[in-house]
Formats: C-alpha cells, sequence, structure tokens
C-alpha cells in the first residue's frame, strides 16, 4: 500500500503544474497522464468512481465557462465574429452587464482555455480521490486533530447517502401515483430525505459511541495548560504574522512571528495528542515509493512553474491575434514525468 | 455478568415508564435471548447495557444497571466501550471506516491497543468469522450476511465480554443467518463470552439461547426462564413450539430435532384423518407422502409424484373462481418438472433436479401465455453496474394468486419486484402488467395497475398524521374521498387520525402504506419484505390482510425470507439465485425439498407434507 497522502500530494502538484499554464495542449497531456495513472492503479471500490464523477463535473464547468463568454459577451476584444446574437437592451443600472452581442472567436476560444485550466485542476483533484479514498488520509492526522478529522469524513460521506436516499424516495413517489420527474418531487421529498439523514447521523454517533470513540487519557493539569497556552499563543502569532505580512509598514516583523506562532501551534498540537490514547492500526509507511510519487508530482509542478517564467509565450499562448498553439518541448517532456508512478508502484492485490 | 436491578425507563415526554420492573441478572458466558412482541421496550433494555440509555438517548433510568462490575450511571458508553460491544439493528448505521480491515481496528484503535495486538486480533477475527476473504473489500459492496458478520467482527476485535445484538439475523436470508448463529454459539462455546441478544424470528434462534427473558407487555415485568418453561407461556412462540402445544407434548420441544421424537404419533393421527384430504390439496400430498411411507420403498414414484402435483393443482382449483387460470398455469409448471425429472431419476428424488443450475442454453422454457395471466415477464434481464440483477426471468401472475419470491439476499428478488412495478427499466425482455408497460406508463395511470410496496414502508409516507396521508392517498388515485381512511380502519383499528406515521409501530407503518397503495385498487399488489421487524401478531394479521385480498381476486407477489410466512401465504414459490429462476411451483413442492427453505412445521413432519400449524389445527378439527 502506498501512502495516501503521496498520492494526494503527487495529485495536488499535478493540479498546481496546470494553474500554471492555459496551454490546451499542455493540459490535455496533464489530464491524460493522470488518466493513465488513475487507469493503472485504481481499484474498483466505490470512490474509485469519483474519477469519473469529478471528469463530468469537469466537463460540465468547461461547458458554462464557455456558454457564459457566449451569452455575457467578454472583455477579450476580437475581430473575428462567429455570430451575432440578439442583445437584450438592460436597465441603465445594469451597466456594464451585456445579454447576447457579438461572439467573436477570439472570446470563444479564451473561454475554453481558461475553462479547461479549472477542468484539469478538478481531474486532478478526482484522481488523487480515485486513488487513496480520502478516509485513508485519515489515518495520517496527528492524534490531537483525529476527533475533528472524523467529523469532516463523516460530514464528506453525507453527501453520497443523501444523493442515494433522493433516488430512493423518487422512486417511492413514483408508487404513489406522482410524477417522479420535475423540481416539485424534488422539493417533496426534501423533508423526509433531510429527517432520514439526520436519523442516520445519529445512529453513526451512538455506533461511534459505544465503540469508544472520545475516549480521553488522563493528562496531568500542568500539561493541560500548556497544551491550551501553546496552540492559543501559537494560533495568535499566526494572525499577526500574517497581519504583519500583508500590510505596508509590519515588513520586518511579520515572518519571524508567523514562523514562531506556526511553531507553538504545532508544538501544541503534539503535546494535545497526549490526550488521545487512539494508536493506529497498520499505518502506511512512507517509503522510497511514496518519495518517487510525491517527487515526480512535485518536479512537474516546479518544471511548470519555472517555464512560465521563462517562456510565458509558450505556456499562455495568444488569443489576441489568434494563433494556433505549439506544444513547446520540454515542458512537455516535464508533464511526461508525471507517469512515473504507473511504473514505480505495484498494482494493488484485489 | 449483567444486572439489572429494578430498572425503569421513561422517555422524555413519556407519560409512563417504556419498561419498568426489569430485574434479572445474566451469568457470564451465558446466551440469553431477549423476547417479547414488538414495542415492549427490548431495545431499551438492550441500549441500557451499553449505557446509550440513558448516556445517549436521554430520558430517565431508574434502579440500577451494572456491566462486569460497571455502573452505567457513572460510566459513559464509551467508557464502558472495552467490555461491551453492541450491534445495532441496521449494521449500515455502524459502520465509520470503509473497509473490512479498517472497521475490524476501529474498535481498538479507539481504546488504544499496541499495534502488534491490533494485528493479532485482526488476523484472528478474520478466520474467525470467516472473513478473510474479504479483508480489502470496500464495505459498500458486501451483502447482508457478510456486513452483519463485519459488524460484529468489529465489535469482536476490543474482545469485550459481553456482546448486545439487536436483532441480528432479521434483514438475513435462511442460510446467512445460519452463518451469523454459528458464529454466535461458537464465541458463546470457545470463548465464553455472554450474550444477550433480541429477536422476532424465534425460530432462528431459540435453540441457542441459555435463557429466555421474556417481556410480555409494554411497561410488565419480564419472565425470566428456561426456554421451555418461558415458551410455555409466551405470547410470541415459534411455529415448532405452537405444533407442540397444539399437540400437548410435554416437555415443550424447542427444536426440530426434539419434535421428531414425538412426531410419529402425530403423523399417525394426521393419517388417520382422511377425510380432509379432499379440501385440502396439500393434506391429499401428504396422505400421498403417507402411503409412500408405508409402502416398503423410500423412493417415491413418478406416479405417486404426478398425483401430489395434481393434488395440489386441485386444490388451487377449489379455492374459488378467480384461481382457475392459476391451476392451469402451475399445471403448466408441473408438466415442465415432469418432464425434468427422469434426468435425475436414478436414487435421488425427482425433485432435487428443481436445485440444480440450470445451464443458460437449456433455460426455462416460457409457459405459453395465457389472456387471463395479470402480470407476464418474458425474458427479463436487468444489467447493473456490477453484472446482472436479472437474467432471462420469466414469470407469470394469474389473478388471486400469492407467489413468494425467495432466495438468499441479493439473487434479484427486488430488483424483479421493481421491475413489475416500473421503477426498474429492462434492459431486454418485456414486463406487461394487464397489457401495460410498467416504466413507460405514467405513475398516475400505474397505480390503478400495480402498487409495491417497499421494502422500507416509511418511503411511501410523507405527511404529518395518518388523515393527511389518507387525504393525499385519495388525491393521487383519484379515489373517492374516504376511501384510504376507510382501508386504514379495517387494517388498522385503533389509530387515530392525529397520529405521526413516524409514531407508529413497524407493522402498523407497513399496514398504513399498504392502505395507501391499496387506495388505488390495483390488481396486482407487491410486497418487498413485508415481515422485516414485525412480531408472530403482526404477522399473523398481515397474513390474514393478504389473504383476505387474495380471496378477492387480487394477484399478491412477495419476496421474503420469511419460510414461514410463504407456507401460510403462498400458493406459488419462485426461487431465485444469482438473477435466474431455479425453481417455480407450488408451494409444498418447492420448499418441502428444501433444507434451508422448508418450514419448520414441514421438518418435523416430514415425509407428509405439511406446511403451517393452523393446516395441522384444522386437520385434527
Amino acid at each position: 500500500m502506498l501512502h495516501p497522502g503521496a498520492w494526494w500530494l503527487w495529485a495536488l502538484s499535478l493540479g498546481t503544474a496546470a494553474t500554471r499554464t492555459t496551454n490546451p495542449l499542455l493540459l490535455t497531456l496533464l489530464i491524460s497522464a493522470s488518466a493513465y495513472v488513475v487507469a493503472a492503479h485504481r481499484t474498483p471500490a466505490p470512490w474509485s468512481r469519483s474519477y469519473t464523477a469529478f471528469a463530468k463535473l469537469a466537463l460540465a464547468v468547461l461547458l458554462v465557462r464557455v456558454v457564459f463568454a457566449v451569452a455575457l459577451g467578454s472583455p477579450i476584444p476580437g475581430t473575428h465574429t462567429l455570430v451575432t446574437l440578439p442583445e437584450v437592451p438592460l436597465p441603465h443600472w445594469a451597466q456594464g452587464i451585456r445579454l447576447g452581442g457579438r461572439v467573436t472567436a477570439e472570446a470563444v476560444v479564451f473561454a475554453a482555455y481558461d475553462g479547461l485550466k479549472i477542468a484539469t485542476l478538478l481531474i486532478c483533484v478526482g484522481a488523487a480521490n480515485a486513488l487513496a479514498s480520502p478516509t485513508r488520509l485519515l489515518k495520517s492526522l496527528p492524534g490531537a486533530l483525529y476527533e475533528a478529522g472524523v467529523a469532516v469524513v463523516v460530514a464528506l460521506t453525507f453527501a453520497p447517502h443523501l444523493i442515494a436516499d433522493v433516488q430512493r424516495l423518487r422512486a417511492a413517489r413514483r408508487l404513489r401515483g406522482r410524477p417522479d420527474r420535475g423540481l416539485r418531487g424534488l422539493l417533496q421529498v426534501g423533508l423526509p430525505v433531510l429527517e432520514g439523514a439526520l436519523q442516520r447521523s445519529v445512529a453513526l454517533a451512538a455506533a461511534m459511541e459505544s465503540r469508544g470513540y472520545g475516549r480521553t487519557a488522563e493528562v496531568p493539569a500542568p500539561v493541560r495548560r500548556t497544551t491550551a497556552a501553546l496552540t492559543l499563543g501559537g494560533l495568535l502569532g499566526v494572525c499577526a504574522g500574517t497581519y504583519g505580512l500583508l500590510t505596508a509598514e509590519g515588513g520586518t516583523y511579520g515572518i519571524p512571528v508567523l514562523l514562531a506562532g506556526v511553531a507553538a501551534a504545532l508544538a501544541g498540537l503534539r503535546l494535545g495528542g497526549r490526550r488521545s490514547l487512539r494508536t493506529r492500526y497498520r499505518p502506511d509507511p512512507w517509503g522510497l515509493r511514496a518519495w518517487l510519487v510525491t517527487g515526480s508530482g512535485v518536479a512537474v509542478a516546479a518544471l511548470l512553474t519555472l517555464a512560465s517564467v521563462r517562456d510565458p509565450q509558450a505556456l499562455n499562448p495568444g488569443v489576441v491575434p489568434l494563433v494556433a498553439p505549439t506544444l513547446p518541448l520540454w515542458p512537455a517532456a516535464a508533464v511526461l514525468l508525471a507517469l512515473l508512478p504507473a511504473f514505480v508502484v505495484p498494482k494493488e492485490p484485489w | 455478568m449483567i444486572r439489572f436491578e429494578d430498572v425503569s425507563v421513561t422517555y422524555d415526554g413519556a407519560d409512563r415508564p417504556t419498561v419498568a420492573g426489569v430485574d434479572f441478572e445474566v451469568p457470564e458466558g451465558e446466551l440469553v435471548l431477549l423476547a417479547g412482541p414488538s414495542g415492549v421496550g427490548k431495545s431499551t433494555v438492550l441500549g441500557a447495557v451499553s449505557g446509550l440509555v440513558p448516556h445517549f438517548t436521554g430520558g430517565t433510568l431508574r434502579g440500577r444497571v451494572t456491566v462486569a462490575g460497571r455502573d452505567t450511571r457513572t460510566h459513559q458508553p464509551r467508557e464502558l466501550a472495552d467490555v461491551v460491544g453492541t450491534v445495532g439493528q441496521d449494521p449500515l448505521a455502524h459502520f465509520v471506516t470503509d473497509t473490512v480491515e479498517d472497521e475490524l481496528a476501529y474498535g481498538m484503535e479507539s481504546l488504544g491497543l499496541a499495534p502488534e495486538v491490533m494485528r493479532r486480533r485482526v488476523e484472528e477475527t478474520l478466520d474467525l468469522l470467516g472473513l478473510a476473504g474479504l479483508r480489502n473489500r470496500p464495505i459498500a459492496t458486501l451483502s447482508g450476511g457478510q456486513r452483519q458478520r463485519v459488524a460484529i467482527g468489529s465489535v469482536l476485535t476490543p474482545h469485550p465480554r459481553v456482546l448486545v445484538l439487536d436483532e441480528p439475523t432479521s434483514a438475513l436470508d435462511p442460510a446467512a443467518a445460519e452463518e451469523v448463529l454459528a458464529v454466535l454459539q461458537r464465541l458463546v462455546h470457545d470463548l465464553g463470552t455472554t450474550i444477550l441478544l433480541a429477536e422476532h424470528r424465534l425460530e432462528r434462534v431459540i435453540h441457542y439461547a441459555d435463557r429466555i427473558v421474556l417481556l410480555p407487555a409494554p411497561g410488565a415485568a419480564p419472565v425470566t426462564g428456561t426456554p421451555p418453561e418461558v415458551m410455555a407461556v409466551s405470547p410470541v412462540h415459534p411455529p415448532v413450539v405452537a405444533l407442540g402445544r397444539l399437540a400437548g407434548w410435554s416437555p415443550l420441544p424447542l427444536t426440530v430435532r426434539d419434535a421428531r421424537r414425538h412426531a410419529p404419533e402425530l403423523r399417525a393421527r394426521l393419517r388417520a384423518t382422511p377425510t380432509l384430504t379432499a379440501t385440502s390439496g396439500r393434506a391429499a400430498g401428504g396422505a400421498d407422502r403417507a402411503a409412500a411411507e408405508a409402502a416398503p420403498t423410500r423412493q417415491p414414484s413418478p406416479l405417486t409424484a404426478a398425483d401430489s402435483r395434481a393434488g395440489g393443482a386441485v386444490r388451487v382449483g377449489d379455492g374459488g373462481d378467480p384461481r382457475s387460470s392459476g391451476a392451469e398455469g402451475r399445471g403448466v409448471a408441473a408438466g415442465r418438472r415432469r418432464q425434468a425429472s427422469p434426468v435425475s431419476a436414478g436414487g435421488n428424488p425427482p425433485r432435487r433436479s428443481l436445485f440444480r443450475r440450470r445451464t443458460p442454453s437449456a433455460g426455462p422454457v416460457p409457459p405459453p401465455a395465457s389472456s387471463s395471466d395479470l402480470a407476464e415477464v418474458r425474458s427479463l434481464s436487468v444489467r447493473r453496474e456490477h453484472g446482472d440483477a436479472l437474467r432471462q426471468v420469466h414469470l407469470t401472475v394469474p389473478p388471486g394468486e400469492t407467489v413468494a419470491l425467495m432466495g438468499r439476499n441479493g439473487a434479484g428478488k427486488s430488483t424483479l419486484l421493481n421491475s413489475l412495478a416500473g421503477v426498474v427499466a429492462p434492459s431486454a425482455g418485456t414486463v406487461s402488467v394487464r397489457g401495460v408497460v410498467p416504466h413507460r406508463t405514467p405513475p398516475r395511470d400505474l397505480v390503478r395497475h400495480v402498487g409495491l410496496v417497499p421494502q422500507d414502508p416509511r418511503d411511501l409516507l410523507y405527511a404529518d398524521t395518518v388523515a393527511a396521508e389518507c387525504t393525499a392517498a385519495d388525491h393521487d388515485a383519484g379515489a373517492t374521498p374516504g376511501t384510504c381512511r376507510a382501508l386504514v380502519s379495517e387494517l388498522l383499528p385503533d389509530v387515530a387520525d392525529a397520529t405521526h406515521p413516524r409514531d407508529l409501530s413497524e407493522g402498523q407503518c407497513l399496514a398504513l402504506a399498504l392502505a395507501v397503495v391499496l387506495t388505488a385498487r390495483p390488481p396486482l399488489i407487491l410486497l418487498d419484505e413485508p415481515t422485516r421487524g414485525l412480531d408472530y401478531a403482526a404477522k399473523a394479521r398481515l397474513v390474514a390482510v393478504l389473504r383476505g385480498l387474495a380471496a378477492k381476486g387480487h394477484a399478491i407477489v412477495l419476496a421474503t425470507h420469511d419460510v414461514e410466512l410463504a407456507a401460510e401465504l403462498a400458493h406459488r414459490v419462485v426461487l431465485l439465485a444469482e438473477g435466474e429462476v431455479i425453481a417455480d411451483g407450488p408451494t409444498a413442492e418447492i420448499v418441502v425439498s428444501s433444507p434451508s427453505f422448508a418450514p419448520q412445521v414441514t421438518k418435523v413432519l416430514a415425509p407428509q407434507q405439511w406446511l403451517t400449524v393452523s393446516e395441522i389445527r384444522e386437520a385434527l378439527g
């Protein structure tokens, strides 16, 4: 088993790389690389299906972005008019908003590039979900944060259950002789669905409670007080430090205060972990392969960032004037590094 | 190990205690069964052991509950987690993680056991419960029986000294239930675990129990004793006990094996009542079997078998006019089997061939369509993400007939019902109900042809009060106002208009949902697992209602794991396995030949073919 954190770092690095470019060829290459790795390593587990779900979502985002650009116009000046839509006259208070009007090729292409960038980002998150379920990440949280983490994960599984409930209850509406489609049907099942979700949450809470969730160890009072002081002080330090960094005058004290705050907060977390009795069952080891996978992702992100600084023309192909994007050679080669996990990680037994 | 000292529990807002005067002790290493009609507070008593009542549920607990010497008043449920393991009614609500192995480890992680200990215990538990092959599987992909075993395993790993289980086998098919109960018995015998469990299906668990705590009525003090003592007075009892009480056997038998020791005498008495065989086809079959038993050869001759089938068909013909077409359909089915029987004629009884998996090429021949058939399913296949839910299924349902669909969890029973109700669209093949295609018919029209009561009848109920629910049902069905309320009064005599559907018991909810469905007067009624969570009394009421509907000419198809219910109600049983129909024929014939689907009365009185206690009662006069 590869450490789930390695998969998430790899996928999020690819996402970071995607934000550095709008070149559709590079973005498609990134999507293909992530898809190849997912195809090679995903299991038949239910969460592996999230890749498809995220891909659909990405496509939807891309389409919405383009449709908006067409319908609402775009600030991109263009000369190649594709079609002129009838423009809806708007009252003067809606100045600056346009409905319909001229649609230029430049505006559409720009929107498509931009949409593809967001779509790639989403697909990378989907890849992370498919390769390592968020619950597995939870095992690696520090003890003090574990309980909060469980709450987050339970909340995450809330949505899929809710969707299943809606489907079941809409089918039941059909049995009552009411139409099972349309917004009205959805609204009428709303209350029973929420009720069901609430009941399930309470049942889960009861089960967790009776299985020892939230058992705490006796911690001496001084340790408790130190923990509280460190955590609170640390958080205050982080706030003050960030403020210092962002304001013009505080340039000198910003960074040291921020660092001190982070250190204090981390120490507080570590001490806080003493309250928790929890032990870990078969923690995922962080081995050579995890380094390789993370390294390949980070390398892609770093190289594309470097490329975007040194050769912004190739990574952000211009739309005014409209030119065909070219594939810059060495950034493309860098993206191919993302394929490394497909070869170095053994397939999980199933 | 568990001690209740004069415990009473009053929930907030209730005017009287849910349970009162509970005073008993469960010694270490015993399996104690908590029995009683639904709504007497069994779950409350179980919750008090783990401390969830009253710490989690609220309410006031008087008296004292101690578990392994720890008082639940001063210990939170989480502080009892190392001595008490609790599995609730719905295992899905119990799971915190998403794979089997992590789930088994979760409880131990919370208790802070050392990693080496956890590793060892997970492996031991995987072996103990036969889950080794499933260790990496996501829980969402497991079957009902597997989930129940994982839920039990997940509370076993911290090595609790007490295990508390609320209806562990209610949702399971007979084989999966056996699997779970075998595990429990092993825990009691090998590890000395103390088990307290509540279960409606007493016939499944009673012979494992060392003692029974009976809660006879809401708020009444429990009766404690050995199983024979308690069963002699219990309002809830399995069919074998009912048979024993009817025949006056003493000591009262609790198992089929005990009862069979008394059975020869009863079989002789039943053989001596031949006059009744003319009115009861099942009894006629029984007489034939009796003849076969008396004959020197144990192997039933093909002629006898054919005769008993003919007897089965005659009985249905006698049952009333609307059923005559049913007899025809069954005659065809029997004919099909008669063709198949020579294959296995050597040595085995002919009916064994029913349980052989048919190869797709030699799949069941669709019976010729009869114009009077209410519902017809031809070559139906339904494809799902993980493979086929149904494969090449044929089924016809004539008016007035009750058909029981049986088979393992996940065999495709619900999918078949859902396709008949138009909730699931077929991937191939056709479904028609009175000439309409269910999934293409607007719901408003469909309700007049077919009505389905889903597994959880609460899914059908939306309104705040019973009265509002009835008004809505009249409106949905286009019936004259008051139709639904009249049906509710008939099925549920003592329910007030202002009651919230959520406050109804399982049985009452089912009755209300059934009334809602019946408002549109559909000639075909489908029920999915109707007896889940029902006690024997509620089940008897349901049987009476459904029999009345069948007599009025409604066709009923029910999917069930409850062999006793199928024996009571069904004219015909259809067995499904892996999405295919593997047997289709008269109830007597199908269930008698199957070790897991035979009702208790049949097992006791074999080789005579009796199915239910009421048949015996009738035969003895």
